[in-house]
């Protein structure tokens, strides 16, 4: 360990008396370019301090005058020395005015200093001591180790010190460096145009360019726009400007509901485009010979038969033989030729489909990896008060309305926090602690048999629906039920949520998420049992998977219909019956969470069918377009934003979670299930005949094995990765491992915050002593002379 | 960003036209007074637009420069790294400009946010409650490095202190 150091104090003294005693060393760790910048502030300071202390002469008082007792506080403040030292001396204020701590963003010169310091540390990446060498009881400030490391400084211009650090780290490390300096523009374009004057430096676009309207060089012009387009691409957003207006007046929680349904279009786009591209075109463009098509009726909208049970929608239009001409004999000129390349459709279909799921999951990991980094922090929770009070104002929020609202809402939720914070110190009788686990039990026996209720209900009907003679629009019977149940269910939830009255009021928004998941979870497992097995639905059928296709088309198409009986009722018809009949100046609030779920459940459900209605996707885009428009209107007119806290990049991560984990995996189960273990219909779809659609795949790769000996490498990762049971153990085996890893590495970190956060604490402990010393050695110092 | 400096460039001139020339080769001196910045609709009706202002302003009195302009909405943009937004967070609720969140910058801070709504009693009851969670060095009141690491812990901060231009 390194001794500490000893430092002599440059004070710009006024009075001559050098005296007996000597400077109090001070363990203030000054680095040397701050005693400059002390003789260059204290001037400064002198006048700042003067006036200071004339306020304080008047005799303003430190604590506000109420009729609030003092006595009544618990004494953990130390009385610091900011803020009752109306005796010090001005040269231990002075002194105090100028430690580095309070000179930290007042002077440009101090930033560019700290930012040096920073620069050169990570330059020569010196990292942490050790612990075990940092002994407690001597109480070593961790600054020390700057000091070692810090060549003396030769020349005294700063900038250029910085400049020089600078350009010797990485482009990268050097344009984040600049971005996060804390330093007005201008300084930070002398910083750039000093580094692009260095001649082994490449001028980089960070922030602070020059302004706009100059008249620039064409191909300077040219390079700019070049670069502002490629930053741009993160900036062009399509419904900016109706972004703004949602979190203008309803803040941050409202728009995320939105964004979120921005997430789900961009996934569905990529997946139809993959489709469209492979498959759809390709087949449109050489269509099979088929049947007549049934004339079209307007029904078929609605339920996806009729017309389209021949068509691009489903799966047994698709052929699974290499795509021939579409000529007949009885044509003399062909317009289209066959395709140059022989085009196996069954192949591309199975392949289509498994990339448009893998590009998903790609995406959906990816958008949970940075919402989770955004939003996780070990240790925190939404009874944070300094949270509440410092980040709860949204500064989205411009409406005066929507403002005033804001800080209604603000408000209830401090004296919600403080109420509970009184509450907690008391604890519960035994009476109250079975009461209210009765009450928690009751609830949740209710849900579960509600949930189970409906599963039977659902069964019984469709087994019932199945023996009624089928008439196109009863098959709309089925749909029309589970939708049903999937509105009004929820809205009991709430319900009950709210007459448990739980503990913490962000509870009961997760309670009713829970159930209302659990409901949409079981109905979507019933139905997908009931598809694949057939003994209920299209059991007759002869292309199974058409019908199935069609039913979940069904299935999409009511889902769309009743949320927009759904909004129509909940909140237009609600709000004037608020209005109107019962005279209350109340809107219907945004039920965020319920409308989240409502999307989770439509994507699942185009997730399950894309294997049978490869347009699917395309159904659900146009779905979400419009239901984004609706929403939107209906949330401007109609509703008020929400009053209860809601944390939106928390809730944001638990949705994506949402959609990742019981919706994206159960569709992937299934698709999966289907393709191993399924025997596709004998007479229509691209895969005819075969036992499963997955020996499709492997009849490719016997045929390839064949064509060329030398692919051997193909068959041998297929046989020893795919086929190996052993690898999915040791995939786990990895993942544990790194999980373990992972978690004990936060477990030191959480050590190693707790032993800095005592050290900061006692460096604080240290300060006051110090500064308590320092005004004593003053105060003698005066009364001598 | 060129897009974004040109949006804000255009808007920064439509507060007033007479004043903000369009060529800005010879880096004219112009000021726009602290009552054109706070009558523009974004930081219209928020209790905090005074602060904003002066923090960003180049002599502390909330009359901006054009840098001092892009200065402002970069910062509160959603491009802005966290620490740049806690920095400069720290420097709005500072009301005194001492480098240090006391009580009376933390009172100031709650009155705005309920528009004193809360009683005395329970403004002071915040106050205490947020020094005594987020004080780390004990001294009464919140430096810059408290600041920082109680917004590490509150991942809200980064979608609240946002303005969309």
């Amino acid at each position: 360990m390194s001794q500490p150091p000893s430092f002599t104090l440059l004070v710009s003294e006024d009075t001559g008396s050098d005296g007996e005693e000597p400077s109090p060393n001070n363990e203030g760790a000054l680095h040397t370019s701050f005693h400059q910048l002390i003789q260059e502030q204290s001037s400064l300071m002198e006048a700042g301090l003067e006036l200071e202390m004339q306020d304080r002469g008047r005799g303003k008082a430190p604590w506000p005058q109420s009729g609030w007792d003092r006595d009544s506080v618990c004494a953990w403040t130390l009385p610091g020395p900011g803020e009752q030292h109306p005796g010090y001396s001005s040269a231990s204020l002075r002194i105090l005015a100028s430690m580095p701590s309070r000179t930290i963003g007042r002077s440009r010169g101090a930033i560019i200093s700290q930012y040096y310091n920073r620069t050169a540390r990570l330059r020569r990446r010196s990292s942490r001591p050790p612990l075990q060498q940092l002994c407690r009881t001597a109480r070593p400030s961790l600054r020390l180790y700057d000091l070692e490391t810090d060549p003396p400084l030769v020349p005294p211009d700063k900038r250029s010190l910085l400049v020089n650090e600078l350009l010797s780290l990485s482009p990268s490390h050097r344009s984040h460096m600049l971005l996060t300096v804390p330093l007005c523009l201008a300084e930070k374009r002398a910083l750039r145009y000093v580094q692009s004057h260095r001649p082994h430096s490449a001028p980089r676009a960070v922030l602070g360019r020059t302004p706009p309207l100059t008249p620039l060089s064409a191909g300077q012009a040219g390079a700019e726009r070049a670069e502002g387009l490629l930053s741009l691409l993160p900036a062009v957003q399509p419904w900016h400007y109706a972004l703004k207006q949602i979190g203008g007046r309803f803040g941050s929680s409202v728009l995320s509901y939105f964004l979120f349904l921005k997430m789900l279009l961009m996934f569905n786009i990529i997946s139809f485009l993959i489709l469209l591209v492979f498959v759809v075109a390709l087949q449109a463009a050489y269509p099979p010979a088929s049947a007549n098509p049934q004339p079209f009726t307007g029904l078929e909208l609605l339920t996806g038969a009729g017309y389209f049970t021949h068509s691009l929608l489903y799966y047994g239009y698709y052929s699974n033989t290499t795509l021939k001409s579409p000529c007949t004999s009885s044509r003399s000129t062909c317009p289209l030729a066959a395709p140059p390349l022989p085009y196996n459709m069954s192949l591309a279909y199975i392949c289509s489909v498994g990339v448009s799921f893998l590009i998903t999951c790609v995406l959906l990991v990816y958008s949970m990896y940075r919402s989770f980094g955004e939003s996780y922090r070990v240790g925190s929770s939404s009874r944070d008060l300094p949270a509440k009070v410092f980040c709860a104002w949204d500064f989205k929020v411009v409406q005066r309305r929507s403002v005033k609202l804001q800080c209604e809402n603000i408000c209830t939720q401090l004296k919600e926090l403080l109420a509970e914070q009184r509450c907690s110190s008391r604890s519960r009788s035994l009476c109250q602690r079975l009461g209210r686990t009765v009450v928690l039990l009751l609830a949740w026996l209710l849900s579960l048999s509600t949930v189970l209720g409906c599963t039977v209900a659902v069964h019984r009907f469709s087994q019932h629906m199945h023996t009624v003679s089928a008439q196109e629009a009863l098959l709309l019977a089925l749909p029309l039920v589970v939708s049903v149940l999937n509105a009004v269910m929820p809205h009991l939830y709430n319900l009950l949520a709210a007459w448990e009255r739980q503990d913490y009021p962000g509870a009961q928004v997760y309670v009713a998420i829970c159930r209302n998941l659990i409901l949409k979870m079981i109905l979507l497992g019933l139905l997908c049992y009931q598809w694949l097995s057939r003994r209920v639905v299209c059991s007759m059928e002869e292309c199974w998977e058409t019908c199935v296709g069609q039913d979940l088309y069904r299935f999409v198409v009511m889902d769309f219909v009743f949320t927009l009986l759904d909004t129509l009722l909940g909140e237009l018809v609600w709000r004037l019956i608020l209005e109107k009949r019962l005279k209350r100046n109340q809107k219907p609030q945004f039920d965020i969470a319920r409308n989240t779920l409502e999307l989770i459940y439509g994507q699942t459900l185009t997730w399950l069918g894309v294997l049978f209605a490869p347009l699917l996707p395309a159904v659900q885009v146009l779905k979400l377009l419009l239901l984004f428009y609706i929403k939107k209107t209906s949330l401007v007119h109609n509703c008020q934003s929400p009053s209860k806290p809601w944390q939106a990049s928390h809730m944001s991560t638990v949705f994506i979670t949402l959609l990742c984990f019981p919706s994206f995996l159960g569709a992937a189960v299934f698709l999966f299930y289907t393709i191993w273990a399924v025997q596709p219909s004998e007479t229509c779809g691209p895969f005819q005949g075969l036992e499963t659609i997955y020996k499709s795949w492997q009849t490719w790769g016997q045929v390839l094995e064949k064509s060329n000996p030398n692919i051997t490498w193909f068959t041998w990762a297929h046989q020893h990765l795919v086929k190996n049971p052993f690898l999915p153990f040791f995939v786990s085996g990895v993942l544990l491992a790194g999980i373990y890893f992972n978690i004990q590495v936060l477990r030191g970190r959480r050590r190693i915050i707790h032993l800095l956060k005592e050290q900061i604490a006692n460096e604080g402990e240290d300060k006051v002593f110090l500064i308590q010393k320092l005004h004593s050695t003053y105060e003698r110092r005066g009364r001598r002379t | 960003l060129g897009d974004l400096q040109d949006l804000l460039f255009y808007r920064y001139r439509d507060l007033a036209p007479q004043l903000v020339p369009l060529d800005y080769t010879h880096k004219p001196d112009v000021t726009l007074p602290y009552e054109l910045i706070g009558s523009m609709p974004e930081l219209k009706d928020n209790p905090f637009r005074q602060r904003i202002a002066e923090v960003f302003s180049e002599g502390g009195d909330g009359n901006m420069t054009l840098d001092d302009f892009l200065d402002m909405f970069s910062v509160l943009s959603e491009m802005a790294p966290r620490d740049l937004k806690a920095y400069y967070a720290f420097k709005i609720y500072d009301f005194n400009n001492d480098d240090y969140i006391c009580k009376s910058d933390l009172e100031k801070t709650v009155n705005k946010l309920t528009r004193n709504e809360l009683t005395p009693e329970e403004v002071n009851l915040v106050c205490e409650k947020v020094i005594y969670e987020a004080d780390v060095d004990n001294d009464g009141k919140l430096s810059l490095e408290d600041f920082q690491h109680m917004i590490i812990r509150a991942p809200d901060f980064l979608s609240t202190f946002h303005i969309r231009i």
